[in-house]
């Protein structure tokens, strides 16, 4: 049967990607942020998992709002990605897998949700750069150790689902991963956040201790987390925070006990506050009834 | 039911904004590829022509104002792929959106960190 070995979180944005490409790994910017990943690197290599299931939101690059799916699960053999708009440089493809895909699928909608299945599907910043942080070493290129299921969750276009809804999302994908067949190893890893805002005048708003408040739920109990409203998260975490709907959704899919391997936040790469954290899911013995 | 913002200075992107800003944003999505930012570059308000932008719209794109393209129903993470055209990042939009430097906006930023 397939194990997931716990959940890692990382936030996105574009111009990580710049950072890696000009080797800024080690400039006194970026250096905090790219730290942040060095005990992960060093648990994914003691673990070694097969497959990464990656939750996170698409930012206009494969999907545009002329049909949004508010949930929505790569089934793809391989999954490309472009310049997004910027001319900045593109990631490789990761493989897909895709008996894993449809599995989670069924399984989902044999659980009542209703997903979106896409058989060719981009992946833009959002997945690209959280996997070459973790699995390459700040932008050494070593392949591809993992192959991914993206699955997709709307956070651009009101209405978004809850997070109470994310998170049972999370443990439907993580009870479909936990009941597929074949051996395989899984991380999750949920994207993008904390706490950040891009657009008006309130552009630039942080919340240090709202996402503090987060991360120490992500890492024990998540229920306080589920009853917070789409609405006050923007208050509290800006309109750009409600990513961290897919660090829920991540969240939602480890159903065992976890164990905080490690974390990091820093203010600011870019507009956001910038945030590492590494889950480990304790062995079970069987399979808990939920 | 849309969203009721009352959050200030910021743009919540529901049934009204996603309606009203629906080809300002699809030009944006337009610039995904380089020979459609090519293309814009060459003749901006053509190119927004092209994609039956509204006064408004076409006004607050040619004039480079973030406000403006907010008001007129803009998402920011696809209006992102407009201001890239311009070279600005996002402490640039950042800074012009809440009437700061770019200095001052980036000592906000790290202020919120202590």
């Amino acid at each position: 049967m397939a194990r997931i070995l716990g959940g890692l979180a990382a936030s996105h944005v574009p111009s990580i990607g710049g950072a890696i490409a000009r080797g800024l790994q080690q400039d006194p910017y970026w250096k905090p942020f790219f730290d942040g990943f060095i005990p992960g690197q060093q648990w994914l290599r003691d673990v070694k998992p097969d497959v990464a299931v990656v939750f996170s939101n698409d930012h206009g690059l494969n999907f545009f709002l002329d049909k949004m799916p508010t949930f929505a699960i790569g089934a793809a053999p391989i999954y490309p990605s472009a310049d997004e708009g910027w001319g900045i440089p593109v990631n490789d493809p990761w493989p897909g897998i895709t008996p894993l895909s449809w599995h989670i699928a069924n399984e989902v909608v044999a659980a009542e949700f209703d997903p979106v299945i896409c058989q060719e599907m981009l992946i833009d910043h959002a997945v690209c750069l959280p996997l070459a942080c973790f699995f390459e070493e700040n932008g050494t290129k070593k392949g591809r150790p993992v192959k991914i299921v993206p699955v997709g969750i709307n956070t651009v276009q009101l209405p978004v689902p809850s997070l109470k809804r994310c998170f049972e999302f999370g443990r439907a994908v993580g009870r479909a991963i936990e009941s597929y067949p074949e051996d395989l190893k899984v991380v999750l890893i949920g994207t993008g956040g904390l706490s950040h805002q891009l657009e008006g005048e309130r552009a630039g708003h942080l919340n240090k201790e709202f996402d503090k408040f987060c991360m120490d739920h992500m890492a024990g109990d998540p229920s306080p987390l589920t009853k917070i409203s789409a609405i006050e998260l923007i208050e509290k975490a800006g309109t750009a925070g409600l990513e961290f709907m897919n660090w829920m959704t991540m969240r939602g899919a480890l159903l065992g006990d976890l164990r905080e391997i490690s974390r990091t936040y820093h203010i600011p790469i870019s507009n956001t506050a910038a945030a590492v954290q590494v889950l480990e899911q304790l062995p079970r013995m069987a399979q808990a009834a939920e | 039911m849309a969203e009721q913002n009352q959050i200030f200075g910021t743009y919540l992107f529901g049934a009204d904004a996603a309606q009203k800003g629906y080809a300002l944003n699809r030009m944006c999505f337009s610039f995904n590829d380089k020979a459609n930012r090519d293309e814009f570059k060459a003749d901006p308000a053509a190119y927004c022509n092209k994609f039956g932008l509204t006064d408004e719209q076409r006004d607050a794109v040619l004039s480079g104002n973030v406000i403006s393209m907010l008001k007129a129903g803009g998402n920011i993470y696809y209006l992102a792929k407009l201001t890239g055209i311009y070279g600005l990042n996002m402490q640039d939009i950042g800074a012009a959106q809440t009437g700061t430097t770019v200095a001052e906006f980036k000592e906000k930023l790290l202020a919120a960190g202590r």
